[in-house]
């Protein structure tokens, strides 16, 4: 059933929308609906890489160039064993394959997909951060764990034109036991805070940073200066991330990228599910106040899906005959799309496009 | 995308923006926070008061203020006005002089500093020879006279600050004709006083401390006359014809010396000990005043007998067989005599006595028989009790106004009708636009009604809410009952009076709804009273309620303090604000939210367990509302009385400091034992205190929960006339914001006003909000269907606003101290959001609407939010698209009581103490600012005119 079809359509180079989003409108441009599928795409290496969650998703579309080759498989014909590089070189068959840190380092385990699993932390952005820094995100989404751990003030050596000098810095102080923070492994006491969900603490007191982390604590993400160093991870090449947009890294060396704006995370995206709020209509007395997700977001995802796949039905009858895409048509689709409030759009409005060329791999 | 999408690339609102918006902080409103120093000009017409900050305010006529600051910012020891000048010279503790002048600048005045100038001796010389101990700025208007510690007397040229070598007045040169014994016994020691004669400039009385004393011929450059003292001097004073003059000891006695050709060393005339016989306080400063009739007034500081009433901060005034000793609440820094400048009038005939004490200032009217107080417009005590919180009401209905004035001049029978004998200056501000009022709430259960309108913050009216109660003070025990006979004649003046009898009387929330005259006051001990305006005295029973805000929640103890007991019986209460319902929480938390609809006749509160509605017409409890989570023990327990308690021993603590630098000894009937535990409690804080600091700074990274302890403590609460359960109809409802970030809100049913009294009141929750991240809720309100913020209750009812629009779809503004979210109504989801914490690691702390006009054109206006975070800022936020349109640093992020202090008004304008005693205005708004503009014109001087009987009051010498 699968490998045989091929569908080309366009997406929003820069926004791309959620990865939950762009899967159900895979289901539904490939009519399988009813289907458990892998989605993997191609990277620049030729590297089978599997989109299965925002930030992969991301990295596949800001990556693609042009084209995102995306295979999608069967959930349970994926071949575990496949992991790691040039998968596609070897074989011309779709596979999907998972990449990690942790599977990096010990291909051979069997790990089930990372659905199965509740995210607890991710390393993040490692090719556009300095080697020395690292950005943590903790996912505290429906964990009972606290996040556990304190933050100090300290003085932090920075290189300048100048040389070295003495700056007031945030420090982690201490980790609770058992804590999220603690569990995750890529925090430590004395790693120095450099930024709180994308904006440098530089200049800010400690309760400043304090305030801001706990606004922040459903989705947190940190970037530290671990204070060991050790642990790094050493790219093979400077120049070469996975994505085409490495930044120059002998210049951030001891300055974080100039743009303070997350890679892989926009925090608009993250609100409407992370930060639904609970409505509960009439006077009845709530025996417990459910944590997670709320209706209101469900039905608000489910709205949007549905009028989505209209959209894009409609979208396919009339953009039936158009040309290819251009670039330039991406960027006013985009403009196109900047009053949007919700930011959960997938696919711009006569984005979708099928020009019934077949594919060939 | 939004992100980059800053408001302020639109150049059409950068330049409405420049004409909504600016910061000025305007006036300091109260009075000046630990006052050093005092001055007068009899020529001018204004007072100086100098601080230990070294800030520098002078006042003249109500409105005419001005304003310096040294950079230095030390304490301003001594403020001399150069006679007939418009400038002064100040000297600060570290030695420095400094030169002000008032100069015109652009139709106003204007206080600048022009020279500063620090004294310096030969090198080698040790400080002392150079430590100014006492200044004299000479009529002539070009030289100052500065006695030093050495004994020496500099001369120095005005206003260049030149010293001018060789008119110095060594201690030589006046030892010379001393006779020896006297000489041996004594040397000159510091120069204590300087004093011109009245009738000849060329001669200066100079007052050692050792209690030589000497006149001084400039001309000659030679002692005319010398006056062994054998006393410890503390200071001098010219009699008006210069033919005698008296001098003032340590040792409690003040003697008259006569001056005259024929005798070069005089004996006194007379020496006095006027509280003796026993030991006695110094006089540290007196005067010799002359009258018509010839009885003079003397009226001196201190002498008060050493063992009984050592402690007492008094001046006494003596005419005739009249003598008062003026008691005041706290040490006196300094004191003058208005009297007759005239240089023709034969007698000084004083008028009144103007007395700076660390707490407040008394001014005395020596003209009316029984020398009443005179009612100061400004410099108003505001911490006579501790203020507990304010509200503010802009534009208030005249009607209203004249009632609030009327009650007040009840209470103010017991002072003079003098007109305010301080008026130099004038006032060419324009006048204020509209009648504001500013409301205080004290520890003491007072409510002070001030005039917020103009420069001077006046007190219209004080209520107090402790008649309703039965309190521990007695109100026999009456301070003040002294017989006629007691010795000495003490007579307890001022208002300023910290000590409170009870804590739980202590105001926590006020709301006023200037339509109506209704004013809901709530307290420590959960007490909320509604109170009616009534021009006459009543008596009448208060209709006493309680509120059981725990419900059904089972076995928990309450461990704060007592509700309080309520007065059976019928009540007195004085015309003005009286009132009618009591509600009483239990347990008897602090009220931590209020708010009145004077329509619907509902007063609604909330504390730390819960909230609850009580309609104040039929005078029943609609519903109460239990907001505690269960397992959150230590809000049920009361532990905010010991947050609080740790608060208040901390304060406590900070009173008993300043209290022992006021006065070394103990206030009369404290007892033994008890000042015994207030040690040890102050040594405990101590204790404590250095613990705190020893622990390292670390901060606790954790989410919030429900589980956390005061996520019910009720933060704010709202009416609204809104679409709560569907889109088309809109009925009453009660909004209630907590600390764990849930939102309240019940839909209510009131009658119409012909059945009003018939039916009951019913409340139905209608929905629960939880926000996601928990943070606490501290503004609620619904914006209409043109988005404009819902009216005040019966603001459109008295036309003073345009109905809302019920038409279009009403949206719900939740603040919280993280972030603010625009919620669509009546389904309640989530539309847009400042998130202000994660992006700038701010929290809200008050948060107000606040109407902007442009001072370009009349016909524009807008409303905005005027946020202050805990950071100090102030941020203005557009409505309803939550656009940051201007931020301003306004109060230091350190100053935690400042920023707890700030009340916004509805115009764009603000207040916040800067000390216990002193708010400072500030406005964000270019249309509505209220600061001082005056205009100090120089007096007439004619030829003739130029005399120096005023040169006594110029050199009005601080005594520490």
């Amino acid at each position: 059933q699968f490998g045989a079809e091929f569908r080309r359509f366009s997406l929003d180079r820069y926004k791309p929308g959620k990865f939950e989003d762009f899967y159900k409108l895979i289901l539904h441009i490939h009519h399988i609906a009813n289907l458990e599928v892998m989605i993997g795409y191609a990277d620049v290496h030729g590297d089978l890489l599997p989109i299965n969650n925002d930030d992969n998703f991301f990295k596949a579309v800001s990556s693609a160039h042009p084209l995102l080759r995306v295979f999608i498989q069967r959930q349970d014909e994926v071949d575990y064993s496949n992991f790691g590089t040039n998968t596609l070189s070897r074989k011309k068959k779709a596979l999907v394959t998972l990449r990690n840190d942790n599977l990096r380092r010990r291909p051979h385990i069997n790990i089930s997909m990372p659905h199965d699993f509740r995210p607890v932390s991710s390393i993040i952005d490692v090719d556009i951060l300095p080697e020395t820094h690292r950005r943590v995100r903790l996912y505290r989404h429906g964990c009972e764990k606290p996040l556990g751990f304190y933050i100090r003030d300290g003085t932090s050596v920075r290189v300048t034109p100048h040389g070295l000098e003495k700056v007031p810095g945030i420090f982690i102080s201490r980790m609770v036991p058992g804590g999220l923070a603690e569990s995750t492994g890529l925090l430590a006491v004395n790693d120095e805070v450099l930024e709180v969900n994308g904006i440098e603490v530089a200049g800010k007191t400690l309760d400043q940073v304090t305030d801001m982390m706990i606004a922040n604590s459903h989705n947190l993400i940190i970037t530290v200066k671990p204070a060991n160093q050790r642990n790094n991870i050493i790219r093979s090449s400077r120049m070469s991330g996975s994505s085409g947009q490495s930044t120059d890294s002998t210049a951030s060396h001891h300055s974080l990228p100039t743009s303070h704006v997350l890679q892989n995370f926009h925090p608009d995206e993250m609100e409407s599910d992370e930060e639904a709020d609970i409505v509960i209509e009439g006077g009845l007395e709530p025996q417990h106040i459910p944590k997670l997700h709320s209706l209101t977001s469900n039905s608000l995802s489910r709205i949007n899906g549905s009028s989505l796949s209209h959209r894009l039905q409609r979208d396919l009858v009339l953009n039936n005959n158009s040309g290819r895409e251009s670039n330039g048509n991406i960027h006013k689709l985009l403009s196109s799309l900047k009053t949007d409030p919700r930011h959960s759009l997938v696919i711009p409005r006569g984005g979708i496009e099928e020009d019934g060329t077949v594919i060939t791999l | 995308m939004r992100r980059f999408l800053r408001p302020g690339h639109d150049p059409l609102r950068e330049r409405l923006k420049r004409d909504l918006f600016q910061f000025n902080k305007t006036v300091e409103h109260g009075f000046p926070h630990q006052p050093s120093a005092l001055g007068y000009s009899p020529f001018l017409r204004l007072m100086a008061i100098g601080t230990r900050s070294g800030a520098i305010k002078l006042y003249g006529a109500p409105g005419v203020e001005f304003m310096g600051l040294h950079e230095e910012n030390n304490t301003v020891m001594q403020i001399h006005f150069i006679p007939d000048q418009c400038q002064l010279v100040t000297l600060l503790d570290d030695n420095s002089l400094h030169l002000w002048s008032l100069k015109q600048h652009s139709g106003a005045s204007e206080l600048r500093e022009e020279h500063r100038f620090t004294l310096k001796g030969p090198p080698g010389s040790p400080p002392s020879a150079t430590q100014i101990t006492a200044v004299l700025p000479h009529s002539s208007r070009e030289v100052l006279y500065l006695g030093t510690e050495s004994g020496n007397i500099f001369v120095v040229e005005l206003p260049s600050f030149r010293v001018l070598e060789d008119r110095t007045i060594t201690s030589d040169a006046v030892l010379q004709r001393v006779p020896e014994d006297y000489c041996n016994r004594r040397s000159c020691e510091l120069v204590e006083a300087l004093r011109e004669h009245p009738k000849n400039p060329d001669q200066i009385l100079i007052g050692y401390s050792r209690g030589l004393i000497v006149l001084w011929d400039l001309q000659n450059n030679k002692v005319t006359h010398h006056f062994l003292g054998n006393q410890q001097l503390e200071n001098l004073y010219w009699q008006r014809d210069g033919s005698k003059f008296v001098s003032c000891h340590y040792d409690g006695s003040y003697t008259q010396w006569p001056v005259s050709s024929d005798n070069r060393q005089p004996e006194p005339l007379e020496t006095l000990v006027p509280y003796g016989p026993f030991p006695c306080k110094a006089i540290s400063k007196i005067y010799w005043q002359t009258t018509k009739n010839g009885l003079p007034y003397i009226i001196f500081q201190g002498g008060m007998p050493r063992a009984s009433y050592g402690d007492r901060h008094s001046i006494s005034v003596v005419h005739g067989s009249q003598q008062t000793a003026f008691d005041f609440t706290s040490r006196v820094i300094d004191f003058f005599i208005i009297f007759s400048s005239e240089p023709t009038a034969e007698s000084d005939d004083p008028s009144a006595m103007v007395v700076l004490a660390e707490e407040e200032l008394v001014v005395i009217d020596l003209k009316t028989a029984g020398w009443p107080a005179v009612h100061p417009p400004y410099l108003a005590s505001l911490h006579c009790s501790a203020i507990t919180c304010s509200h503010h009401v802009s534009n208030i209905p005249l009607k209203l106004w004249e009632r609030i004035i009327s009650a007040g001049s009840k209470q103010n029978v017991h002072y003079s009708n003098m007109p305010w004998p301080i008026d130099g200056g004038t006032n060419i501000a324009p006048d204020p636009p509209q009648r504001d009022l500013l409301l205080t709430g004290h520890e003491d259960g007072t409510v002070r009604f001030w005039d917020a309108s103009g420069v001077c913050l006046r007190l219209l009216y004080k209520l107090s809410t402790v008649r309703v109660f039965l309190t521990d003070a007695d109100p026999n025990d009456n301070m003040n009952t002294l017989g006629e006979d007691e010795w000495p004649p003490l007579r307890k003046v001022g208002t300023f009076d910290p000590y409170s009898d009870d804590p739980r009387l202590g105001i926590q929330k006020i709301y006023l709804c200037k339509y109506s005259g209704y004013l809901a006051v709530a307290g420590t001990a959960g007490q909320v009273l509604v109170m009616e305006l009534n021009d006459e005295d009543a008596e009448h029973v208060v209709d006493h309620a309680e509120a059981d805000l725990l419900q059904d929640q089972e076995g928990y103890r309450w461990k704060g303090h007592e509700k309080l007991k309520t007065r059976d019986g019928p009540v007195r209460f004085e015309a003005g604000f009286q009132p009618f319902v009591l509600v009483q929480c239990q347990p008897p938390a602090v009220v931590t939210s209020l708010a009145l609809h004077s329509e619907w006749k509902l007063v609604a509160f909330g504390t730390s367990h819960g909230f609850g509605l009580f309609d104040h017409q039929q005078k029943r409890l609609v519903f109460v509302k239990c907001t505690l989570h269960p397992s959150d023990q230590l809000a049920l327990e009361g532990p905010l009385s010991r947050v609080k308690s740790l608060k208040k021993s901390l304060r406590q603590s900070f009173r008993r400091i300043r209290r022992s630098r006021v006065s070394s000894r103990k206030r009369r009937g404290g007892s033994g034992n008890a000042s015994e535990v207030q040690e040890a409690n102050a040594k405990f804080d101590q204790d404590t205190l250095q613990e705190m600091e020893l622990a390292p700074v670390q901060r606790k990274i954790e989410a919030r929960s429900a589980e956390d302890s005061f996520t019910g403590f009720v933060r704010t609460l709202y009416f609204a006339d809104t679409f709560l359960r569907d889109s088309s109809r809109h009925c009453p409802s009660l909004w209630a914001g907590t600390n764990g970030g849930t939102v309240y809100a019940f839909c209510l049913r009131v009658p119409p006003a012909e059945r009003r009294m018939d039916e009951p009141v019913r409340a139905e929750q209608a929905k629960e909000i939880q926000l996601m991240h928990r943070a606490p809720v501290v503004g609620i309100l619904v914006l209409d269907g043109r988005s404009t913020p819902l009216p005040e209750p019966l603001e459109v009812a008295h036309d003073l606003s345009k109905s809302p629009d019920m038409q279009g779809s009403h949206q719900l503004l939740v603040v919280s101290e993280e972030q603010l979210k625009v919620f669509t109504l009546p389904k309640v989801s989530s539309k847009l959001k400042l998130k202000l914490t994660a992006l700038e690691g701010c929290r809200v702390r008050k948060v107000t609407v606040a109407n902007f006009g442009s001072c370009k054109t009349d016909d524009y206006s807008e409303n905005d939010l005027a946020v202050l975070t805990n950071l100090g800022d102030i941020q203005i936020i557009s409505l309803p698209f939550l656009k940051l349109q201007i931020r301003y640093p306004c109060i230091r992020k350190e100053d935690v009581s400042g920023i707890a202090s700030c009340v916004f008004t509805k115009y764009g304008q603000g207040f916040y103490l800067i000390s216990p005693s002193e708010f400072e205005r500030f406005s964000l708004s270019t249309k509505w600012l209220v600061e001082p503009r005056c205009i100090v014109d120089m007096p007439e001087v004619t030829s003739n005119n130029h005399v120096h009987n005023k040169s006594g009051m110029e050199n009005a010498v601080r005594k520490s």
